[in-house]
C-alpha cells in the first residue's frame, strides 16, 4: 500500500539572506510533525546545509535561474527534504570529494575553511542522496521516532517500532 | 536572523561575545570581526559563545580561518560558553581537536 505524502514546497531565491527562511520554515514543520528538539536541530542545519551548497556553488552571474527548490514530502514515518538548483553542469568533484571529520594531525595552516557542509549532511540525516539533475539535488530523510545510533555512539532510544 | 558582537580589547587580550544564529548570511559580518583580531602579534582571541544558539558549517569555517591567522601572527585563539549543540557540532567534525575550546562545565563538576 503506498501512502502519499503531503507535500510543502518552497522556490526561493538562492541568496545568504534566504537560507535563514528556509530554515524557520523546516523547523516549523518538523516541530508539527513531533520531532524532538535534537531532531529539530540536526534537520535544521543539514537543510542549511544544502542550501548554503546552492548559495555558493550553483549560479553565475550569467545563469538564467537563481532560484532554489525545496521541499519537504510528509510521510507516516519519515520526513523527506529535498533541496535542489537549476545550476546545470553539475561538478562531479562536488560528488566524489573525499568527506569527513578534521583530523588533529592536520597541520593548522593546511586546513580548508570549507567542504564540511556535506559531511555534516550526512551526518545528521538517516539517509541521504545526491543527484544530478538540472542541477545538483540533495535528497534528506529523517525518521521520525527510529531507533538509533548517534555518531559518539551513545543509543538515542532502546525501544523502537520495526520499520519494514 | 541577527548576529552581534561585542569586543572588547585589552593589551594582550581580546574577548569577542558572539550572540545570536551563525550562518552564510551573517558568516561575513562575524569574520570581518575576529579576523583582524586573530592577525593581531602575540595576542590572545577569546571567544565566547554563550550566545549563539545556532551554528553551521558556514560558521565553523570562520573559527578555522580564525585559528590559521592566529597561529601565523603567533598568536592564541580559545572558544568559551559552548552550549550542548553547538559544542556537539564541534565534536561531530573534529574541530575540538584542533581548536582550544573550553572544558565542559557540566563535566568538571
Amino acid at each position: 500500500m503506498v501512502q502519499t505524502a503531503e507535500n510543502i514546497a518552497m522556490k526561493v531565491p538562492a541568496k545568504p539572506e534566504y537560507v535563514g527562511v528556509v530554515r524557520l520554515t523546516v523547523s516549523g514543520v518538523a516541530s508539527r510533525l513531533g520531532y524532538s528538539y535534537d531532531d529539530i536541530e540536526d534537520i535544521k542545519i543539514a537543510v542549511a546545509e544544502a542550501c548554503t551548497n546552492v548559495v555558493n556553488h550553483a549560479y553565475t552571474e550569467q545563469s538564467a535561474s537563481n532560484d532554489m527548490h525545496v521541499n519537504f514530502a510528509v510521510h507516516e514515518d519519515r520526513l523527506e527534504l529535498v533541496v535542489a538548483d537549476e545550476g546545470g553542469a553539475v561538478d562531479t568533484e562536488f560528488f566524489n570529494r573525499e568527506r569527513g571529520p578534521v583530523s588533529k594531525d592536520q597541520p593548522v595552516d593546511e586546513l580548508k575553511e570549507g567542504g564540511l557542509g556535506l559531511f555534516l549532511i550526512e551526518t545528521l540525516m538517516d539517509e541521504v542522496e545526491i543527484r544530478g539533475e538540472k542541477g545538483v539535488m540533495i535528497i534528506m530523510t529523517k525518521f521520525l521516532q527510529r531507533d538509533e545510533v548517534e555518531p559518539n555512539g551513545r543509543r538515542a532510544s532502546e525501544e523502537s517500532p520495526e520499520h519494514q | 536572523m541577527n548576529l552581534d558582537i561585542q569586543v572588547e580589547e585589552h593589551e594582550n587580550e581580546s574577548i569577542a561575545r558572539v550572540t545570536g544564529e551563525v550562518d552564510v548570511y551573517t558568516a561575513a559580518k562575524l569574520k570581518d570581526t575576529l579576523i583582524p583580531l586573530a592577525e593581531k602579534e602575540n595576542h590572545r582571541l577569546v571567544i565566547d559563545l554563550s550566545g549563539v544558539e545556532y551554528i553551521d558549517s558556514t560558521g565553523l569555517g570562520i573559527f578555522i580561518g580564525a585559528l590559521k591567522a592566529a597561529e601565523k601572527s603567533g598568536s592564541t585563539l580559545k572558544l568559551t560558553g559552548l552550549n550542548e549543540r553547538v559544542r556537539r557540532l564541534f565534536e561531530i567534525t573534529g574541530l575540538h581537536e584542533v581548536i582550544d575550546i573550553e572544558a565542559d562545565k557540566r563535566e568538571e563538576a
